[in-house]
């Protein structure tokens, strides 16, 4: 135990270590080849971009992660339940999962103007786009889950006459967390790019909002610093649900 | 001994597959006592594994007739049966005790009596202490240890196992014959046991049933006479080898 502590120590210490090498590199290249601001700011010029009241970055970030945390959860929410009923339904998994595959072609941007037409723009569009983009790994995952049952263990249960519902719940749901969770990890960063690409398309707040507005006057430290906000808001996403996973999942059952 | 707990008479069954019959098993006929160990061995597609489902109620049969049970020893088919498979199958998200629980959690017995008798089996099949570990911190003999013990824990009078030894290295495999013997002689269930180990079969069984494959029936059944407790100094007997050239002959490998 006290070497697997000493081990994680040194693991987060070397992510630490390699995030600021990073953001050494960055200064030193700007400050040594001369790029001018409107290329590359400094680190130090894009931290100051954050003084600049007229930006308002809390409402922007408050802004989008409404968006992303929005369409995220919402799609979690239809991903899995579409997901049970598949596997409860079987013909409306035949009806509706190759429908499903054809829809998930459509590239969800060329959607952006039509949704502008449909819904004007704002943050309920946005969490639709967040929502479209990243609701078809969670379906895909998550039914595929239901179905990676041990045909044995099905026998097991079913020489006791055990019931669906306790197949359900005692193996079928458990069985299928960590795959829930694998969809889970790559819907959260589509999320975040459908919000993004959402507020491009088209929206009067947000952070990709206002880097469509700083890059008309060529403010380049507030665009590096409104990337490294979308970025952290995914970070802290990816976050919370990897320690869902550590909390829920236990180690073995893991899917990397 | 009176009327035996386990009887099947003419028992046949076919796989349709794509309007192919297939013949699983034809004309099985055999008796089982209450508390035996039998030992069902033959090749790969002799329909062992069709007989252990049809014994377990998973399966129907198309004809002849299986009896489980008798006055004295009644057999409830929605309780009465265990099963042990080649993998131990154990749900990798639960503690070991609560996968030995399993089967007590279906047929809904009360928590805190199968709980204690979780801990009793555990300690019967050699896993006390390791209670409150993942199925992934066990070995593969200690993994089917457990399932043994899960196929225990609702008491039930008939265990089934589909070959529970075949994924194990050889070493461990002998120690799990002793050691299920050893269970055996406890816990006074009645086994039925599917292996393709010649030796296996003839070591563990009270009585062995030899199936054979291309078409699938029953060629023989036997009783094994050598003493109990069996000891491994016993494979190396005269008898213990005609028993085991008896079955190689009816498999064609002599």
């Amino acid at each position: 135990m006290v070497s697997n502590r000493a081990e994680t120590l040194q693991r987060y210490s070397l992510a630490a270590l390699s995030h600021l090498a990073l953001i050494a590199a960055w200064q030193f290249f700007v400050v040594y080849h001369e790029v001018p601001r409107f290329v590359m700011p400094t680190p130090r010029a894009t931290i100051e971009a954050l003084l600049i009241p007229n930006y308002r970055w809390l409402e922007n970030i408050w802004v989008t992660s409404v968006e992303i945390f929005g369409g995220y959860l919402l799609a979690v929410f239809v991903g899995i339940l579409t997901a049970l009923l598949f596997s409860w339904f079987r013909t409306f998994e035949l009806v509706a999962m190759p429908l499903l595959v054809s829809l998930n072609m459509i590239p969800k941007v060329a959607l952006g103007p039509l949704i502008i037409v449909w819904f004007k723009y704002g943050i309920g569009p946005n969490i639709m786009m967040a929502f479209a983009i990243c609701f078809f790994p969670i379906v895909l995952t998550t039914a595929r889950g239901l179905r990676e049952v041990e045909p044995d263990l099905l026998d097991l249960v079913r020489a006791l006459k055990g019931s669906r519902w306790q197949i359900f719940a005692k193996i079928q749901l458990p069985n299928a967390l960590p795959y829930i969770f694998s969809g889970m990890k790559v819907a959260a960063i589509l999320a975040v790019a459908g919000a993004i690409v959402g507020e491009f398309l088209g929206s009067d707040r947000g952070l990709g909002y206002l880097m469509l507005q700083v890059q008309v006057t060529l403010d380049t430290p507030a665009m590096f610093m409104a990337v490294i906000l979308i970025t952290l808001i995914g970070v802290v996403l990816y976050g919370i649900v990897l320690a869902l996973e550590n909390l829920l999942v236990v180690r073995d059952a893991r899917i990397r | 001994m009176g009327e035996p707990f386990i009887r099947l008479d003419g028992v046949r069954k076919t796989y349709r597959t794509r309007g192919e019959e297939f013949l699983a098993i034809s004309e099985a006929s055999f008796d089982v006592e209450a508390g035996e160990l039998v030992s069902l061995v033959g090749p790969s597609g002799c329909g062992k594994t069709t007989l252990l489902k049809i014994l377990a109620g998973l399966h129907p049969h198309d004809s002849g007739t299986v009896m489980i049970g008798t006055p004295s020893e009644p057999f409830n088919p929605a309780r009465d049966i265990g099963m042990v498979f080649q993998q131990p199958l154990l749900l990798k998200w639960r503690r070991i005790i609560d996968n030995v629980l399993l089967p007590a959690e279906i047929l809904g017995l009360p928590p805190a009596e199968s709980r204690a008798r979780a801990r009793d089996l555990l300690a019967l099949v050699g896993l006390g202490g390791a209670e409150d570990k993942y199925p992934y911190e066990l070995s593969g003999g200690m993994q089917q240890r457990a399932a043994i013990a899960r196929a225990l824990i609702h008491d039930p009078k008939l265990i089934l196992m589909d070959e529970p030894f075949g994924a194990l290295d050889a070493l461990t495999r002998e120690k799990m014959n002793l050691e299920l013997l050893r269970i055996w002689a406890q816990a006074k269930k009645t086994i039925i046991f599917v292996t393709h180990g010649i030796t296996e079969a003839v070591f563990l069984g009270t009585r062995v049933i030899v199936l054979t494959a291309g078409p699938a029936r029953m060629a023989d059944h036997f009783p094994v006479a050598l003493p109990h407790p069996r000891t491994l100094d016993m494979k190396t007997h005269e008898r213990f080898g005609e028993y085991a050239r008896r079955i190689y002959r009816l498999l064609g490998m002599e």
